[in-house]
């Protein structure tokens, strides 16, 4: 089931309820419609943030097998990992031409207690993924994060928002990405978001730097075998500011780092902050063209490399920060905008979940 | 013993051409052209340093190998009964100098290099910022923050470097004062770094501190608390990549009045560098000395530790990392030297492409490859091998041969008998003469400059605009030519296998 790498070009879609309203997915469905073109049939996605509010204490599991068998062997090894709260399959709208998908399950899960003596429950839940996604012939978990989910498969996004029934979900985030892969694994793993925990990451463009970014992350225990540029941005993020502790705007400043001649004429305690983050993170810079949205609980960031090789509009309307390849995707939706710009290179727009309960 | 051994090259004068300036006579330090009423050559002392031929005005003289035939035999080539005869005249160890000629494989010619099309732009440097700056020295894990957001994390010594090309260890007694001045002028300009080696530091190089490593070898020649603080980095040679496992002896004559001055020993006596540091059994006693340097320097420099690349080289490097070295140079087997014996140069060690990725995995592997930088050399010969050398993991790399070819040598291989014809390897003062400190500053920047243009140019066909995301990333190489286990070690895959 694992395939080779998948070189992208792509659409992406973003937009966000600073107030945390939650909004059916309907919406971001016709915004990643309009750009159809830049997408090629080859794999579409969507994540959403705020869709299990009742359960938004467990960690929702979006899975994906291939058979019977990779199910039964991961619901084994599940029963043995967490306390299964409740399992069941994720809904689906079979006829429009999405076809031959695998068997896709969700499950809501709590770690046991004993599980913990060692261990953050973060980092444990992050180290079974990895092993699911590893050890598991024909399992891949989609998504793992809480009170999220990613819905991703092999068909164009606006086909692959409606056999999900998107339509039933309100979430305050949405990201989507249609995919445009230049060769044809036709794999649902594949399609992005890309995510851990509660990270999700949807990208155009071609990591130049994955090599090294892989490598380094492997020194931390991450384990990269889905052979894809763009899980290096999730577990980056996820080791940058979950383990390191960083702030968003210093894991930026790690991942599309400014030039050594913008850091040179700096102010002493920032430059000293910028060549420290240089010197200890190169490993961690994302070079090579780039645009990406990537979620979290408390937010969505949206972010270029560092001399724009990749498009990306941002624009405001009242409490909705919305992010895009192309400016008609927000205007699809959201016609009448406070504020439209282009987010400058390696310069993040970072949207904040205000009241953060 | 009348010497049996035939000329290895032939010295052919065309008498048509040939104006008599003698000019030629002057010019060879070798004996090898005499005036006796006309230009007459010494074949037999012919080395092909070409110093005759370049400065000849009229263009009359050309060097050919003596086509003196030898009976074909696969086993007992030309180069083995010449050995043999030189040895059966002697009775001693034959010596040598520059690096292992033989045809041992150079995995650097079977790994090429990737490029962008299509799915990725590639990027114009003569457009778009091309950053090559890189600081050697040990990197935290993470860093931290204080509460009011400045930086918590201290880092340790770092030493910024413009070009990820370094001199590599060359003493002072090896080659000439003007050599080492040529060095230190370059780097100045470069942003990079020269290597004293284990000869102590001139006087007249005091003022190049921020570009000097300075070297503790087992002879701890010229080592005092003031030249081990006017360095940028301090190096503890352990090994060398030419004679790894063996000491270093510069015989009494080059010991002139400078040099005693300052290696610290009187006029006209040998000096001798053991082949261990005795002060240095294992590895406890390596971190003994590491920071016995580093109490020296208050801490405020990065210490490096040099190493011949040999079969255990993954482990040992690991060792001088928790040993607490900052940076580990690691020399590969086709590295230069003024002298070693043959069989030492031409036969121990392994090749530094090998030796490089092995520590950068093990080092990875252990979770410590942030703990120090890498530099690499043993015979890096253009930027095509430091990019190379970058993608499998290196920091940086160190040149040694390849900046004395920038400074006039033609790598005639005699650079231990001291009368290196360009000013190079000698300190006879009316050779040393011949190398213009400038002018050989001048040609090592040129060399420099060109190479980093070079490696811009391969970054920006990589689609990448820093040099730290080619550094490890060997997913941008691909073998040609490679065994399967060759690839595992290099850590890289067979070309025609995509991502």
């Amino acid at each position: 089931m694992k395939v080779d790498g998948i070189p992208s070009g792509c659409a992406i879609s973003g937009m966000m309820s600073e107030d945390g309203r939650r909004i059916d997915g309907r919406v971001i469905i016709k915004s990643i419609a309009c750009m159809h073109d830049r997408s090629n049939g080859l794999g579409g996605g969507f994540a959403a943030y705020g869709i299990y509010p009742k359960r938004k204490d467990q960690y929702a599991f979006h899975m994906m097998y291939d058979n019977i068998e990779s199910k039964e062997a991961t619901e084994e090894f599940f029963k043995d990992a967490f306390n299964v709260d409740k399992d069941e399959p994720i809904p689906t709208f079979r006829e429009n031409g999405i076809s031959n998908p695998p068997i896709l399950w969700r499950y809501f899960l709590e770690v046991p207690e004993n599980k913990l003596e060692f261990i953050s429950e973060r980092d444990y839940v992050m180290k079974t993924v990895m092993k699911v996604n590893s050890d598991i012939e024909g399992a891949f978990v989609a998504s793992s994060g809480k009170n999220m989910g990613a819905f991703k498969g092999v068909g164009y996004p606006e086909d692959i928002g409606k056999f999900y029934k998107l339509e039933d979900y309100s979430a305050y985030i949405w990201t989507a990405h249609g995919r445009f892969p230049t060769n044809t694994p036709g794999w649902w793993g594949g399609a992005h978001p890309f995510t851990l925990l509660d990270w999700s990451v949807v990208h155009n463009g071609e990591i130049s730097s994955y090599g090294i970014n892989k490598r380094y992350l492997e020194m931390f225990g991450y384990r990269l075998e889905l052979r894809t540029d763009t899980e290096v941005i999730a577990y980056l993020f996820d080791l940058l500011v979950r383990r390191h502790k960083f702030r968003t705007d210093r894991a930026i400043m790690a991942l599309a780092t400014p030039f050594w001649k913008d850091i040179d004429r700096m102010e002493p305690e920032q430059k000293k902050i910028a060549i420290a983050i240089r010197q200890v993170y190169g490993s961690t810079l994302l070079n090579g063209p780039f645009s990406i949205i990537i979620g979290h609980s408390n937010g969505m960031i949206g972010l270029n490399d560092r001399i724009k090789l990749r498009p990306m509009t941002a624009a405001r309307k009242d409490d909705m920060l919305y992010m895009a390849s192309e400016e008609s995707a927000i205007r699809e939706i959201a016609p009448d905008l406070d504020e439209v710009w282009s987010p400058r290179a390696g310069t993040a727009v970072i949207g904040t979940l205000r009241d953060v309960e | 013993m009348e010497s049996q051994l035939p000329a290895e090259f032939v010295v052919n004068v065309d008498y048509e051409k040939c104006r008599r300036c003698k000019r030629c006579v002057m010019n060879c330090s070798f004996s090898a052209i005499e005036f006796k009423d006309k230009v007459t050559p010494n074949h037999r002392q012919c080395v092909a340093c070409h110093r005759c031929a370049t400065f000849c005005p009229e263009s009359a003289i050309t060097i050919t190998e003596n086509p003196l035939a030898y009976r074909y035999g696969y086993n007992w080539t030309p180069e083995i009964r010449k050995n043999i005869l030189k040895q059966a005249e002697s009775g001693g160890i034959i010596l040598t100098g520059m690096g292992n000629p033989k045809p041992y494989p150079i995995y650097w010619d079977h790994m090429l290099i990737d490029a962008c099309q299509v799915t990725n732009p590639s990027i114009d440097p003569l457009r778009e910022p091309m950053e090559l700056r890189t600081y050697l020295g040990a990197k935290p894990e993470c860093l931290e923050f204080n509460s009011d957001s400045s930086l918590k994390t201290e880092l340790a010594p770092q030493v910024k470097i413009d070009i990820p090309v370094v001199f590599a260890a060359m003493s002072y007694g090896a080659i000439s004062l003007n050599a080492h001045k040529a060095l230190a002028m370059a780097a100045k300009r470069m942003g990079t770094l020269m290597n004293t080696g284990e000869g102590g530091l001139h006087e007249d190089l005091a003022g190049y501190t921020d570009n000097i490593i300075v070297q503790v070898a087992s002879g701890r020649f010229g080592v005092t608390s003031k030249y081990l603080n006017n360095s940028a980095i301090v190096e503890i040679k352990i090994g060398q990549g030419a004679k790894p496992g063996i000491g270093g002896h510069l015989p009494g004559e080059k010991v002139g009045e400078d040099i005693s001055k300052t290696r610290m020993i009187p006029v006209g006596t040998d000096a001798l560098s053991p082949a261990p540091h005795h002060d240095i059994y294992s590895i406890e006693d390596l971190s003994q000395l590491i920071y016995a340097i580093k109490e020296a320097t208050d801490y405020k420099k990065p210490v490096s530790v040099k190493i011949a690349a040999v079969h255990n080289v993954a482990a040992i490097a690991s060792g001088i990392v928790r040993a607490g070295a900052d940076i580990v140079v690691i020399d590969g087997f086709r590295g230069g030297t003024g002298a070693a014996p043959m069989i030492i140069r031409d036969h121990v060690g392994i090749p530094v492409e090998l030796a490089l990725a092995a520590v950068d995995d093990r080092l990875r592997q252990e979770g410590i490859r942030n703990r120090a930088s890498i530099l690499v050399g043993g015979s890096i010969r253009q930027s095509a091998d430091v990019v190379k050398a970058i993608a499998l993991g290196a920091d940086a790399c160190i040149i040694g041969t390849a900046s004395l070819i920038a400074m006039g040598c033609r790598v005639c291989q005699k650079c231990y008998t001291g009368n290196c014809a360009w000013g190079i390897a000698t300190q006879k003062p009316e050779l040393v003469r011949r190398l213009n400190p400038e002018v050989g500053a001048d040609r090592l920047c040129n060399l420099l400059s060109a190479w980093g243009h070079e490696i811009q140019e391969v970054l920006g066909s990589l689609g990448i605009n820093a040099i730290e995301s080619l550094r490890g990333s060997r997913e941008r190489l691909r073998g040609v030519g490679l065994g399967q286990e060759t690839l595992d070690i290099l850590g890289i895959k067979h070309a025609g296998i995509g991502q």
